[in-house]
């Protein structure tokens, strides 16, 4: 028994260790992303005296980067399902230390991305109007009301796990913390004191809501492509939007995952937890969303590019050609091609060629969020000549406050919660050592 | 039954909060127990157990957002309305009404020498923001060379995209089957631009440029005067002079009595000068309605044609550009492109 509590102090030693110490490093960081905010409040101050005008959208392309960024935030969300629900049904062991971190990226953009939804508005006075004279046959509405479920369950998600790591930093940091924060453990720790019964019902409860949240993740970025599937225009209109949608975000997803990863397993020198290991399975499952994604995307270009309906030939021209096409092809090879080769060839299957590959993924999902979004708004409808959208310094700078807060959340949440789930790791660490005592006591044996 | 359920859910978390406050208070306030209190630690497990249980059931119900409660609880749908009465044909019936455009008529304008007059009747009736043409005249290649022009309203379709998609209501079908805009209760998500396939909405994108008299009207979704920043606007078939009579701005400028506008119930229509019957007019024409093939269902028909009614050369190109009247803006308007 001797190394598993050895290995549980050394743990919960490296969990704690965030929470104590705020370095000026910190500080300085938190400086940056405070003014890159304030320049982001700024520019939206301008657009809430100006009006939208201040952007670069107009009537014939009616929707732009604030729409973009909020598919994007929508998508990384679902690291946290995929790598806390998918992999704990399927009982994948080595999830056990970077579920905290997944978990807290879904939550946090969530939150950025719908208040990328506020910024849209020309009308953000009336958003009242929304709850008030909502119907149900909207797109819009569906997308309220699964992003608010999906959020509210992965609060709770993200909460019950964290509940026995919380009664540790109640116990572990009484009196080493500031008073309210003390409270704030006691408060969220809800009486836990690893007692029989309260397993019972915290592993019944996760068990549960890990079933449940799946579908709900699903549904998110299903019904957020059906405000572009719903609609008639070409580029947009496509039933294997959902499809689409849903696999982008996974795979932003993870990718997401594996920078935060990368960023804190360095920051926080969580290696012994945070292993190669992780980084290779995500590389694993990054690789195979590549496929994924290029197949969807196979299926979408063809269906319409070998038919060539009316607007077709303009959208395929301006995304394979014309003033897309950079943006497309860096999707296409910089995003799928050469992650998807990272990861295939040895050599690179390392934490840097894993996170090389992650990196080029998430700038590859924005940029195919942003052609998505834009490409097929500028395919003209009626005689007119196309219109030129380029976002404007408000845009630009409200989307950079956007990443800044992402950031500031997750840097504040690393300092006041517990950023591995102790117990969980310590359960599987106990569960790998049995399973080798056994077996290498039956080899004894043989 | 889903509103039902989810009214259940919601009477669930109130009471649970309720639960769950009153509890954890109770805790806070009772003295520690005894660390060895033999037999109390059975019990004590077991009433943690539930209590934990009870907690953990509280926050799952919470998954259920509050967020879409008022939503939820209302038992019909909330769509705009106009305050006024739908104008009713002989026999009572509900007035369908419909436009019918002859393009064998129509020239741009490019006889009177001036822009298109029905774009300029209705900016000036409508006190249309600039760059807004609710009646637009484009210009389409023929087959064999030259072009046609093609003045374009809002189609009025029957199966509309841009209703079907807002997420307020805020843009409705009539009893009369036109498609208006409430301004006062349009969010400015644009779903309904983004819907359209026709390009014939507009958004205020900043305080609109009209004449300051535009302030002094009385708003209604008939004519949507004055236009108010942050929301969406098009052409609204002029019901309001269509029930008092009278025949909408565009129609009446129309040197060429291109535009007929009628009722399909009492199946008659009139450009001003001549009265059709609608049915025998568009079968005799062969008119079409502009992507029937997306299936909107338009409400305003075509006749094919290049003008030659009037005497267009079709190899003569262009029309002039809209020009906005106002001399005098009102304060802190500002001018965008569209």
């Amino acid at each position: 028994m001797e190394p598993v509590t050895d290995y549980r102090r050394r743990l919960e030693e490296a969990t704690v260790r965030p929470a104590l110490g705020v370095s000026r490093g910190f500080w300085v960081l938190v400086a940056g992303l405070l003014t890159v905010i304030a320049w982001g409040l700024y520019a939206w101050t301008t657009q809430l005296h100006d009006g939208l005008i201040v952007t670069g959208m107009r009537d014939r392309i009616a929707w732009g980067l604030y729409i973009s960024v909020f598919v994007f935030f929508i998508g990384i969300s679902h690291a946290g399902t995929l790598i806390s629900a998918i992999l704990r049904v399927t009982k994948a062991g080595w999830r056990a230390p970077i579920t905290r971190i997944a978990e807290f990226i879904t939550v946090v953009a969530l939150v950025c991305g719908a208040s990328m939804i506020v910024v849209d508005m020309g009308r953000p006075d009336r958003l009242a109007n929304v709850l008030i004279h909502g119907r149900w046959q909207s797109p819009i509405l569906w997308d309220v009301l699964a992003i608010s479920t999906y959020l509210t369950a992965s609060l709770v998600y993200l909460y019950m796990p964290m509940i026995p790591d919380l009664a540790f930093f109640r116990d572990r940091l009484a009196g080493e913390v500031p008073r309210w924060r003390s409270r704030l453990y006691r408060m969220l720790a809800l009486g836990w004191r690893g007692l029989p019964g309260q397993r019972t019902a915290l592993l019944k409860a996760i068990g549960i809501l890990m079933i449940v949240i799946i579908p709900v993740a699903v549904s998110v970025h299903t019904v957020v492509s059906w405000i572009f599937g719903m609609t008639l225009r070409v580029g947009w209109n496509s039933t294997i939007f959902g499809l689409l949608f849903v696999a982008g975000a996974i795979f932003s997803g993870i990718a997401t995952l594996v920078i935060v990863m990368a960023v804190l397993r360095k920051l926080y020198h969580l290696e012994e937890y945070i292993t190669e290991k992780h980084f290779v399975n995500l590389g694993y499952l990054l690789a195979a969303f590549t496929l994924i994604m290029m197949y969807i995307n196979a299926s979408e270009y063809l269906t319409t590019g070998f038919k060539l309906e009316e607007g077709e030939e303009f959208l395929f021209r301006q995304l394979f050609l014309g003033q897309f096409a950079g943006l497309y092809w860096f999707y296409f090879l910089g995003g799928l091609a050469i992650p998807g080769l990272l990861i295939l060839v040895k050599r690179t299957r390392t934490i840097a060629g894993v996170v090389t590959a992650a990196v080029l993924v998430d700038l590859a999902m924005f940029v195919e969020r942003y052609f998505i979004v834009i490409s097929a708004q500028r395919v003209p409808l009626m005689p007119y000549v196309p219109f030129e959208y380029t976002p404007t310094w408000v845009e630009w700078s409200i989307f950079g406050a956007g990443l800044a807060l992402f950031v500031l959340i997750i840097a504040v949440f690393v300092k006041v919660f517990p950023i591995m789930a102790v117990w969980e790791i310590v359960e599987e660490h106990e569960g790998t050592h049995a399973e080798e005592q056994r077996l290498a006591s039956a080899e004894d044996r043989l | 039954m889903v509103p039902l359920l989810l009214a259940l859910a919601a009477a669930a978390i109130v009471i649970g909060v309720v639960v769950h406050v009153g509890h954890t208070l109770a805790d806070e306030l009772r003295p520690p127990r005894a660390p060895n209190g033999a037999g109390t630690d059975g019990i004590g497990a077991a009433a943690e157990r539930r209590r934990f249980l009870r907690l953990i059931g509280i926050s799952a119900v919470g998954a259920v957002p509050a967020t879409i409660l008022p939503v939820a609880l209302r038992t019909h749908g909330d769509v705009a309305a106009t305050a006024e009465e739908p104008a009713r044909g002989p026999g009572g019936r509900v007035r369908q009404w419909t436009m019918i455009i002859d393009l064998r008529f129509c020239d741009g304008c490019q006889s009177q020498g001036t822009p298109p007059r029905c774009t300029t009747a209705c900016i000036e009736g409508h006190l249309a923001p600039e760059p807004m043409e609710w009646i637009q005249v484009f210009e389409q290649e023929l087959p064999g060379g030259g072009t046609q022009f093609i003045p374009t309203p809002c189609l009025q379709c029957q199966n509309p995209p841009c209703v079907n998609v807002c997420p307020v209501g805020a843009t409705f079908s009539t009893p009369e089957g036109v498609v208006l805009i409430d301004q006062e209760r349009c969010i400015g998500c644009r779903i309904c631009m983004a819907a359209c396939p026709y390009d014939r909405r507009f958004f205020n994108w900043s305080d609109p440029p009209v004449p300051p008299e535009a302030l002094l009207a009385d708003y209604s979704p008939d004519h949507q005067v004055p236009a108010t920043r942050g929301t969406v606007m098009k052409c609204d078939m002029c019901p309001d002079l269509a029930r008092a009579g009278t025949l909408p701005y565009c129609i009446q400028a129309c040197p060429n009595d291109a535009i007929y506008y009628g009722d399909l119930e009492e199946d008659i229509a009139t450009n001003g000068r001549s009265v059709v019957a609608v049915s025998k007019f568009l079968t005799d024409n062969q008119a079409y309605q502009l992507k029937e093939h997306l299936g909107t269902k338009p409400r305003v028909y075509y006749v094919a044609g290049h003008g030659q009614a009037v005497g267009r050369d079709p190899y003569t190109t262009g029309r002039l550009p809209t020009e906005w009247p106002w001399l005098r803006r009102v304060e802190g308007a500002r001018v965008w492109n569209r």
